[in-house]
């Protein structure tokens, strides 16, 4: 079996992001960016069960620009086998990277994809739900748990108030919450294989996938600042100030 | 405040000052290249971020325990260092017969820096580990090699260096341990050893002691001093451990700081030991050992420096106080914005990447030094490398104590309390101006052997390399590369008149202007590597791609300029404490010496 995990580079997650000063966007130029830490664990998920011998081949995927094979390269160095880099300097819109992953799991045949729930650069917490749509698989989204028996395949995912357990069968998409694993560190040597290891260079046009964004951004703001606490007294002015000045009881 | 590897500041120091990359001509790593060199500090970044700086704290808290011969270290210590052997990271400038990862040492060198960072006294047993290993791929023989190397590679066992006795401190040819021959061929040997870094530990599952010695009718002093490999638990044939070696820790010492590292009293009881390398050759393979030892020690002074210039920034942009001149909205301001903090900041920052630029030029020339093909060139980066290390080890880690006790001011009082941790790092960093060769020694070492080196042909070319730095900047196109070259021309100078001076000396006269002169020495080839760092990123500021980071470049113009100012400007008043001459400290009545 051959298991898929799209990775998305995106800012680092220890940057503090700042808005462009003409507001279009948030500012990437020159600030550190990495793999997406959802996508990390989709990455640990696919090794761990290629390492308890339930598929052959891990295939890793990124749309992006051309630094995405860096990207790409730490997902190998984790463990993935081969890479396939979807070139590209547009925006990346969760329906165009869906509907190159459907074409690029029609070339490939996975019987299973991995991807994380959302990207921490626009968290849209979209794109697995629309590969499923339009590849017309099962899907279990913020996984927290993931059982693999042949054909079987059990989910256990976080909702709201509790955890639901759905089981389907393969192929199918699964995408990852934060408590499903802890990504390991990759090792010096398996750093070193991955530079051996294949990655394929593609474009959206190969797919003949028009990834033209069709949504636009009209503004892009900071976060309202927020204004210094004060302290109260006692009980009474604290029930009194959240009555008739916050409005909250 | 947590710790975060400035790998952008370490990538340009290596490739644009150190010049790393032209370690691909010699053929010798096959594997390296600029995307593995990013790979490889993104991922060491990573472990020195979130696994080994997460226990620097209990580290100092709790210190290491002694009973019945074995040592507890603190808290984490444990799983940090299985993190560190699981990711194969003690290996990174092995070779690849022993199973290393056969990068450069330079690199090693880099990763170096994030451990010590991280923890000062946890990264000393990798650090003492990597020397153990250079000692032996040197000097040990096949078999030697073959028993030990693999697993002191892969971080299994750990290894330790033992030279110094309670007599023989600076003087290493004052040491009594004795070493005996069995009839089987090995030595026993017996004697006390102090001050053993990681001698004795609960995180790797033998440890390799290299001991100085005497063998019967050695002569005195350094000559007859031989190196004997000592293992704790003693080797099999099939590299499985045997019998317990009559080697064992008998005091740990309560120190000022690196309280994380077990410091230990090791008495040797007739244990079993092999010769590394010719009976009364120990002092030259304890030097190969050094050398590499000493340099690290160096980087560890710019890590805790480091370690320290972070945690104080972190606490200058929280701390409000007063008001400032430059503060944005109602005061209290960040004290960041108050103008003699910025310029403590600035100034420590511009001494940690001159302390960097020169540590890793001196790695990569010692990586140039053993692989560079033509064999002229070798002999150069060879005698580089020799004039450089002792500047290496002393200024770096003066300017460790130094940068650290200045981000313990940045703290005001809350520095000294030791619950910021910003106290930690001054005591931490305080340790390393004297271990591997006191920062005196190496001044003796730098103007008793280097200076003189081949009728100083070494110091010649060094000047000649900074000479060449201030046409550079002289005739830049940009401007502000002009005061650059106005400051470094007559700092060259004066080093090069202090030289001069020193060479026609007296011996005394010469060992008083040491210190001074190795400082001076120091400040001008720091400085004169942040302004190669400035010629390179005027370099990358005319370049047009997408790629360059135009703010960036600008910064490390910027900072060579404060640099500049701040330090090289002040070169010229060295030469007098140079000059000072023994006379007038040593003549009856010239100063006070005693108290009255
Ligand atoms: C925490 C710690 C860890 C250590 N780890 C190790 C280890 O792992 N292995 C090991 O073998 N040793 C280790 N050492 C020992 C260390 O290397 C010595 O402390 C150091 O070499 C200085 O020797 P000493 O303490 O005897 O000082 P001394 O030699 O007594 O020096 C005292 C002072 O005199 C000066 N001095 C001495 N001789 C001269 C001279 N000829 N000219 C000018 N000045 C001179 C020194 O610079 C110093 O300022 C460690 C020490 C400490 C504190
Ligand atoms: C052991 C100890 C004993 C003490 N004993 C006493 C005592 O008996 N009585 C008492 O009243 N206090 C006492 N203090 C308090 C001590 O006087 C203060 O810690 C000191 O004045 C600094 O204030 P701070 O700690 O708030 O630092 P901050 O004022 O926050 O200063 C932090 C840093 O910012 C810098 N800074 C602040 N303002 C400016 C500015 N305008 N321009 C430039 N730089 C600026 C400071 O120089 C410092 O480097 C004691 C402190 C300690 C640690």
């Amino acid at each position: 079996m051959k298991i898929l995990v799209p990775v998305k580079r995106v800012v680092d997650y220890n940057v503090k992001v700042r808005v462009k000063p003409d507001q279009s966007d948030v500012d990437l130029a020159n600030v550190k960016m990495s793999m997406n830490p959802f996508c990390e664990i989709a990455v640990e998920e696919a090794i761990r069960l290629k390492e308890k011998g339930l598929a052959e081949e891990i295939i890793t995927v990124s749309i992006g620009p051309a630094q995405a094979q860096e990207t790409l390269r730490t997902a190998l160095a984790m463990g993935a086998d081969r890479g396939i880099l979807v070139q590209t300097d547009q925006t990346t819109e969760p329906l165009a990277v869906a509907k190159i992953l459907a074409k690029v799991v029609e070339a490939e045949g996975p019987s299973l994809v991995i991807l994380g729930k959302q990207a921490i650069d626009d968290d849209a917490n979209q794109t697995g739900q629309m590969l499923a749509a339009l590849l017309g698989w099962p899907q279990a989204t913020f996984a927290s748990e993931v059982k693999l028996d042949g054909e079987a395949l059990e989910v256990t995912r976080e909702i709201d108030g509790g955890l639901q357990t759905l089981a389907m069968s393969l192929p199918a998409i699964v995408t990852t919450d934060l408590r499903l694993n802890e990504p390991r560190y990759a090792s010096l040597p398996n750093i070193m294989k991955a530079k051996k290891k294949p990655i394929d260079t593609k474009t959206p046009d190969d797919f003949g996938e028009d990834i033209t964004p069709r949504l636009q951004v009209l503004k892009v703001s900071e976060p309202a600042k927020r204004e210094a606490g004060i302290k109260v007294e006692n009980v009474t002015q604290l029930v009194d100030k959240l009555k008739n000045e916050a409005g909250v009881l | 405040m947590s710790y975060r590897a400035p790998v952008r500041d370490i990538r340009f120091c290596l490739e644009e000052i150190a010049a790393i990359d032209g370690l691909k001509a010699t053929g010798a790593f096959p594997e390296f290249s600029e995307d593995l060199t990013r790979a490889v500090l993104d991922e060491a970044a990573k472990l020195a971020n979130d696994v080994i700086a997460p226990t620097n704290w209990a580290g100092d808290r709790e210190g290491c325990t002694l009973k019945d011969g074995e040592v507890t270290t603190p808290t984490g210590f444990r799983d940090a260092y299985s993190a560190f052997v699981e990711g194969g990271w003690q290996g990174i400038s092995a070779p690849t017969d022993h199973g290393g990862m056969g990068l450069p040492r330079a690199l090693g060198a880099a990763l170096m820096e994030m451990l010590q960072s991280a923890n000062m006294a946890f990264g000393l047993g990798p650090m003492l580990s990597l020397g153990a290993i250079n000692a032996l791929i040197a000097h040990g023989t096949p078999e030697q090699q073959a028993m030990y190397l693999p697993n002191i590679v892969s971080g299994t066992w750990s290894a330790t260096m033992n030279l110094t006795e309670p007599q023989a401190g600076s003087d290493v040819g004052a040491l009594r341990t004795k070493a005996e021959p069995n009839p089987d061929g090995s030595w026993a040997i017996t004697g006390q050893k102090i001050y053993i870094t990681w001698g004795e530990h609960d995180c790797a599952e033998n440890i390799i002691h290299l001991v100085l010695a005497r063998t019967p009718d050695a002569p005195a002093g350094t000559k007859g001093i031989s190196l004997f490999l000592v293992p704790k638990f003693l080797v099999n044939a099939d590299a499985s451990l045997g019998e317990r070696n009559a080697v064992k820790a008998i005091g740990l010492e309560h120190k000022m700081g690196i309280h994380g590292s077990p410091t230990c009293t090791m008495d040797y009881a007739g244990a079993k030991g092999w010769l590394i390398g010719p009976e009364q050759g120990g002092m030259r393979a304890m030097f190969t050992m050094m050398n590499d030892a000493r340099l690290h020690v160096g980087v560890q002074g710019v890590g805790i420096a480091e370690r320290a210039y972070q945690r104080a920034l972190a606490y200058a942009q929280e701390r409000r106080q007063g008001r400032a001149i430059v503060g944005e909205g109602d005061a209290p301001h960040a004290i960041i914005d108050h103008p003699d903090i910025r310029r403590s900041l600035s100034i420590m920052k511009a001494k940690i990447e001159a302390a960097r630029a020169l540590c890793f030029h001196t790695a990569v020339e010692a990586d140039m030094a053993e692989h560079q093909d033509d064999e002229e060139e070798r002999a150069w980066a060879k005698r580089r490398e020799a004039l450089l290390t002792p500047l290496a080890k002393a200024w770096s880690t003066d300017i460790g104590v130094e940068v650290s006790s200045l981000a313990l001011q940045i703290h005001g009082g809350m520095g000294y309390i030791e619950e910021t941790g910003a106290a930690q790092h001054y005591r931490d960093a305080r340790i390393a101006p004297i271990y591997e060769g006191t920062n005196a020694i190496q001044a003796i070492d730098l103007v008793g052997r280097k200076l003189s080196m081949e009728n100083g042909l070494a110091f010649e070319e060094l000047i000649e390399d900074i000479q060449q730095t201030v046409e550079d900047c002289a005739t830049s196109s940009n401007e502000d590369l002009h005061y650059l070259a106005n400051r470094l021309g007559p700092a060259a100078e004066t080093l090069n008149a202090g030289a001069r001076w020193l060479l026609s000396a007296s011996e005394d006269d010469r060992l008083i202007g040491a210190t001074p002169f190795l400082k001076l020495a120091s400040e001008v080839t720091g400085g004169w590597l942040l302004c190669v760092g400035a010629v390179a990123a005027q370099r990358l500021l005319k370049d047009e791609s997408a790629e360059s980071d135009e703010d960036y470049a600008q910064a490390r113009i910027d900072l060579a300029y404060i640099y500049s100012e701040v330090v090289l400007a002040h070169t010229p008043c060295a030469l007098s404490e140079i000059r000072l001459g023994a006379e007038s400290v040593f003549e009856p009545g010239r100063f006070m010496l005693e108290s009255q």
